[in-house]
């Protein structure tokens, strides 16, 4: 099926099979493989993209989903070579590790802050549930999800004591 | 240079420096394996065994051969290679036989993944199916069926493991400590029980992939996910007789590991195709459901331990039975069975110990190392049963742990003799229990119990692992320095999320005297162009490549001193440095910059002299020694890292239910060297530790095909399922031979965290849980099933 899709600011236009995803499209196609493929099942979350705004795994949605629509990224969450503030919180605190998970991570955790610029940390967990990280733990990631949204305290900062 | 002038400025080293892959991997520019694709590049699919065991009638290809798009179809008898780490027992193909569910039968290689596809299913396989060995105890029968007739003709590492041809067995490890008889003699009480885990899953988020391509003249090219590319190299050239500079291997970064990436996969296979189809290249990533049965998991256990205690508490003998569920294929169960062997009594004093630990064949999926190597699977069954032996003799777990924890003087099940170096069990097990406020309600538990109706309970566990390599394990580093006085770090030790780069980064930093700045750890590994690694496996790499680099970096400044002298007219022993320049000591303004000397020192006449100054560090394990096949005695450990779990669990004794409040860890590090990336090591230990205590198994029916390869049937933790609380604590007792005094940690949060929680619920329920993973309907089950203690004591004083 031949669609239009803008994605990441840029409008591309393709002849895409009907039974690809739109995972796949971006990946195979787009070439854009910032965006992962732990499971192809939705099940991981680490292909997890905004389709029109919204965060969806692009694995469970089908290329020709897409036409018309606007998609962005992991590649458009930092600009002009600087992180987003999404991006430098889960620097400043080491919530990544192996790096598979994190691109599905960030685009769930903007999502969630679109939604919710103040979570608590219940909500910061419910929202990034659906994405599996098998490196972290999880508890950094939240941390820094406190962190870009302001709610780094001393009692909800981590850190490592020593005996 | 004197030897006094290159010493470390600890001003990375312990400090939070920011992982130095974290701009690649937040933006999306990291390239994985998976990510990468070549010119004329084809896609490989796998035919997979819907039968645990079965004879191979026949296989019809023809259709798949015939169907446009595709370049090459193989079958197993077609590849007269097998493939083995220490037992070469395995076909690259099933040939005559499929030996566990999943096991690949053919492949294709083709233009697309969709006409790959779509040929795998026009391959016709006829079998003959068999009934499978699915338990192994039943394959320690005699009359049990063999998964290998052919045992007793395989190649194996003579001086490590021990085949018994005409058997299921492809290893057994043998320790004996002392004397078993008297010490049991000795004893008042004796408590006897076994202890039992399934096989899970690594479930890395980026499963296995590999391109490869076999080019004219045996050229031969892997790009892998793998974590030790030196190793699947060798093991690559043996298994197809190629000498090692025709192959390379290149890892790019590399999605989650945890020992599943170690060793060699479809690398062979995909070789194949490549040659077959004329030299292109050849990629294959597993699906999630293929990472569950076409590649391996970790083994099951069945552990039986027999401990004999005196009046004082103190252990006098055990006895300790492994039974290691390797599956179809030994790969590394049988070095999985070798170092929980020697460990197998964890961090306890044991004057008297019999260890027989066997590796058994079953027809299922194969285990292979993960994260822990045993000793997540055996410390199940250890501290388990250290509660119920404190209960049985009427002592408190906590005091009848610390009574028998090693101590310097204490000597190892091998003999190794602890000193007051080795690091603390003691200070972990304090700062885990305190930290839980282990032994006591707090006045909020109270409030809170009162107010669920949930009982609260605390439980404690020890823990310790050493490397599980060999004795001679060698490493080597490169640094070079860039015409600017920046440095580029080559070295071989795979970067799977672990944070290797960041610490080798603080570490060099530190040595040179230089800013973080200027120090680059090469981030694709390559063996064509980084010197050798062993493997990155076993929580070894921080202290053989950090002393490696730290020999690297004495290299290179040894040079520039040289280089410098000859500048500034002085001695190396006038001279001294910062991170700009070397100066002589006696008159600083006397100084030339590392810029200047980088790549050779050109005198105003445009004469020159030195070279580009590239510094070389080498490390070899220390002193250590085989193993005797008899005894298993001997000096297996580079360091050993103690560590202790302390857990709050809320249990609802009506349905089993119950949650974590907190977990607390504690490890002794020797030298933490980065806070934040060893606590990112400590909490995703703990919770894929929690992961396997609390939900993760594999599930086969009764003709040994796995029901649940899906992260739908198969969960791991998701951020919803933390406890409330989690603290990490570092206790630092130097390793003497430790690069700044510290030893791994990559591997030990995740062990004994099963047992930690599981002692909580007993501690709130009195559930008597043998059998991990823990769900809520065993709780309800042990809760309602309560056998009395005496079950399981076969000694006991008279008067108790």
């Amino acid at each position: 099926m031949w669609m239009s899709v803008e994605v990441n600011g840029h409008i591309y236009e393709r002849e895409v099979a009907e039974h690809w995803t739109l995972l796949r499209f971006l990946r195979e196609d787009l070439e854009l493989t910032g965006t992962k493929d732990g499971c192809s099942a939705g099940e991981c979350g680490a292909c997890t993209v905004m389709l029109n705004g919204q965060a969806v795994n692009a694995c469970m949605v089908l290329a020709t989903e897409a036409d018309g629509a606007t998609v962005e990224t992991i590649e458009a969450e930092a600009s002009k070579g600087e992180l987003s503030e999404i991006q430098a919180a889960f620097a400043r605190n080491y919530a990544v590790q192996c790096g598979y998970c994190t691109a599905g991570m960030v685009m769930s955790v903007r999502e969630l802050l679109r939604l919710n610029p103040k979570p608590t940390v219940a909500e910061i967990e419910e929202g990034i549930e659906g994405n599996l990280c098998r490196c972290t733990g999880y508890r950094q990631i939240i941390e820094a999800v406190l962190d870009v949204s302001g709610q780094l305290t001393n009692e909800t900062r981590g850190g490592l004591k020593y005996v | 240079m004197s030897e006094s002038t290159i010493s470390s400025v600890a001003t990375h080293v312990g400090d939070n420096v920011q992982r130095v892959d974290d701009a690649a991997k937040l933006t999306g520019a990291a390239m994985y394996a998976s990510d990468l694709v070549f010119a004329g590049m084809l896609y490989a699919q796998v035919k997979k065994s819907p039968h645990a065991r079965a004879k191979i009638v026949a296989i019809n290809t023809s259709k798949a051969e015939n169907l446009p798009g595709v370049h090459a179809v193989l079958i197993g008898k077609e590849l007269d290679y097998r493939i083995g780490l220490y037992v070469v027992d395995k076909d690259i193909l099933a040939k005559d036989a499929v030996r566990h569910f999943g096991e690949a039968v053919a492949a294709v290689a083709a233009e697309s993944l969709d006409i790959a596809s779509r040929a795998v299913d026009l391959i016709d396989v006829e079998y003959e199916v068999l009934p499978p060995v699915l338990s192994q105890l039943d394959a320690l029968d005699e009359s049990s069926p063999l998964v290998h007739p052919d045992l007793g003709s395989y190649d194996y590492v003579k001086a490590s493991f021990s085949p018994k041809p005409g058997t299921n067995i492809p290893n057994i490890t043998k320790i004996r400590k002392g004397d078993i008889d008297a010490g049991f003699a000795e004893a008042k009480w004796i408590v006897e029980r076994e202890y039992t885990n399934p096989s899970v899953q690594h479930v890395p988020l980026e499963t296995h992939v590999a391109i490869v391509e076999w080019k004219a003249a045996d050229e031969v090219t892997i790009w892998s996910s793998a974590q030790s590319p030196f190793t699947l190299r060798d093991l690559f050239c043996r298994a197809f007789k190629l000498p090692h500079n025709k192959v390379r291997v290149v890892v790019p970064h590399v999605g989650g590991a945890f020992g599943g990436k170690a060793g060699i996969h479809l690398e062979p296979l995909l070789a194949c195709l490549s040659r077959k189809a004329g030299g292109r290249p050849v990629k294959f990533q597993a699906t999630r459901e293929e990472e569950f049965s076409l590649l391996p998991c970790r083994c099951a256990l069945t552990y039986r331990i027999k401990t004999g205690v005196g009046a004082d508490g103190r252990i006098t003998a055990q006895k300790l039975l492994m039974y290691w569920d390797a599956g179809a294929y030994a790969d590394y169960a049988v070095n999985v069975t070798r170092a929980s062997a020697y460990s197998a009594a964890g961090p306890y004093d044991v004057p008297n110990a019999w260890v027989d630990a066997y590796t058994i064949y079953t027809n299922k999926p194969w285990g292979t190392a993960y994260r822990g190597f045993g000793h997540v699977e055996f410390f199940w069954g250890l501290e388990r049963h250290m509660e119920l032996v404190a209960q049985v003799i009427g002592m408190d777990p906590l005091e009848f742990r610390k009574k028998n924890l090693l101590k310097p003087g204490s000597t190892t099940l091998t003999g190794e003799r602890i000193n007051e170096h080795t690091g603390s069990p003691l200070k972990c097990l304090e700062a885990a229990a305190k930290a839980i406020n282990y032994g006591r309600l707090t006045p909020e538990e109270e409030e809170r119990q009162a107010r669920t109706g949930r009982r609260i309970g605390k439980g404690i566990a020890t823990l310790h692992k050493a490397p599980a390599m060999p004795s001679f394990t060698t490493t080597a580093a490169v640094i070079k320095m860039n015409s600017d006085g920046s440095v580029v770090i080559n070295v071989a030790l795979t970067e799977i999320g672990q944070g290797t780069a960041t610490v080798v980064t603080q570490m060099a930093a530190d040595r040179l005297r230089f800013p973080v700045s200027r120090v680059k750890v090469a981030v694709e590994r390559d063996t064509d162009k980084d010197p050798f690694d062993w493997q990155t496996v076993a929580s070894k790499g921080l202290l053989l490549t950090g002393n490696a680099v730290i020999a690297a970096c004495d290299d290179l400044l040894r040079q520039a001193y040289s280089d410098a002298a000859q500048v500034l007219r002085a001695q190396t022993t006038d001279l001294d440095h910062d991170a700009e320049r070397i100066f002589v000591k006696q008159r600083p303004e006397e100084s030339v910059t590392f810029s200047a000397l980088s790549i050779g020192y050109v005198y105003p006449n445009g004469n020159g002299i030195g070279g580009p100054l590239i510094g070389l560090g080498r490390y070899t394990a220390q002193g250590l020694t085989g193993l005797d096949k008899e005894t298993g005695q001997g000096l297996p450990a580079l360091d050993w890292t103690y560590g202790a779990h302390g857990v709050i669990a809320e249990v609802d004794r009506d349905t089993g239910e119950y949650k974590v409040i907190k977990i607390a860890s504690a490890f002794d590090v020797g030298k933490v060297i980065n806070p934040g990336t060893m606590r990112g090591q400590c909490i995703g230990g703990m919770i894929q530790g929690l992961g396997t205590a609390e939900c993760e198994s594999y599930v086969y029916d009764d003709q040994g095909r796995l029901l649940n390869p899906s992260l739908t049937d198969n969960k791991i933790l998701t951020a919803k399922d933390l406890p409330e609380e989690i603290e990490c604590i570092a206790v630092e007792t130097p390793q003497l031979d430790g690069p700044f005094g510290a030893r791994g940690v990559g591997e030990h949060p995740m062990i004994s965290v099963a047992p930690a929680l599981a002692n909580a619920i007993h501690d709130a329920t009195g559930a008597e849980l043998t059998h991990m993973p823990v769900r809520f309907e065993d709780v309800w089950r042990a809760i309602h099933n309560k056998q009395p203690i005496d079950t399981w004591v076969t000694k006991a004083p008279a008067d108790s």
